[in-house]
């Protein structure tokens, strides 16, 4: 990854035109050949660098929900308890942290009283509270890479 | 603000992200039987009303080197949380930045930034910054680390 390549990430962190062109667009403002713009996209795209380009859209207002859930399980349940979270369509993802609070899931559900239905039977298979972390407010989604 | 039929197919045509070719939004178009005028102008509504947050590249961190992606979480103030998150989120190695409630007395922080280094010690050293940053501001803090993935499947709308 050379610095082209971390110009097009910081740029194409921060929104992509809406017109005919938009390519051409950003590759004038990195003052790079459109056609070297696509083919590095395309790049970093197979090889992973980038996960995705594209809209990102927003569950809650596309009328669903989305919720940062978390579990406090005891070390022996772990395995146990991580079955029965997975099992659940409405996780999409599970990461296991370095905490008392040490199980956290993402849960993203089309309608937003399902978050509570699906929390009250993760309980109810669990055994365990849930504490429910929707985000209130957002401040800032993005990395900007150094030189 | 609810979504059409419309917004719904283009949606779908570009949840796996936007066509790599020279006009985008007529290549989302044709597929769809469309105008690209009524596909620029659907996106661009949805952009306005929110349902689209921006158009743009996700990097996978641990791709580019960042090996030590940290959730760092801080208990500060209600009332100064917006302007100390905005703080916070102006740096340049944090990722994501948000406002969670609290679950007392097991869980005191109400501010979560994202921080994301190549070493730990790159990582100990966002998490000093963001310390001076709030300053007596943070009451107490912790930094998290992932330790494994348990799941990790895309969000998908169905048709």
């Amino acid at each position: 990854m050379d610095a082209i390549d971390k110009a097009i990430v910081n740029r194409l962190q921060q929104g992509f035109p809406i017109c005919v062109s938009p390519y051409q667009r950003v590759a004038e403002e990195l003052c790079l050949p459109e056609a070297e713009l696509l083919s590095r996209l395309q790049a970093m795209l197979a090889d992973g660098v980038l996960s995705r380009f594209g809209p990102m859209y927003h569950a809650e207002q596309m009328g669903g929900a989305l919720t940062l859930a978390v579990l406090k399980v005891p070390d022996e349940r772990f395995d146990e308890v991580t079955e029965i979270v997975n099992a659940f369509p409405e996780v999409a993802h599970n990461y296991a942290r370095n905490h008392l609070l040490n199980m956290w899931f993402v849960l993203a559900t089309e309608k937003p009283e399902q978050v509570q239905s699906v929390i009250a039977e993760i309980e109810r298979q669990t055994g365990l509270p849930v504490y429910n972390m929707p985000k209130i407010s957002e401040y800032y989604v993005g990395l900007q890479l150094e030189a | 603000m609810p979504i059409d039929e419309i917004d719904r197919q283009i949606i779908q045509a570009t949840q796996a992200g936007l066509p790599l070719v020279s006009e985008p939004y007529q290549a989302v178009a044709e597929q769809l039987g469309l105008s690209a005028q009524a596909v620029m102008l659907h996106i661009a509504e949805m952009q306005q009303t929110g349902v689209i947050r921006r158009i743009a590249a996700v990097p996978n961190h641990y791709k580019l080197g960042y090996c030590y992606n940290g959730m760092t979480v801080w208990d500060v103030e209600d009332s100064h949380v917006d302007e100390l998150g905005q703080k916070v989120a102006k740096l340049p190695f944090v990722s994501h930045c948000y406002q969670r409630p609290r679950h007392l007395p097991d869980w005191p922080y109400n501010l979560f930034a994202m921080v994301h280094g190549k070493t730990e010690a790159d990582a100990e050293q966002q998490v000093a910054i963001i310390a001076e940053l709030l300053g007596a501001q943070a009451r107490s803090h912790e930094v998290l680390y992932s330790t494994k993935i348990l799941k990790k499947t895309g969000l998908r709308i169905g048709g």
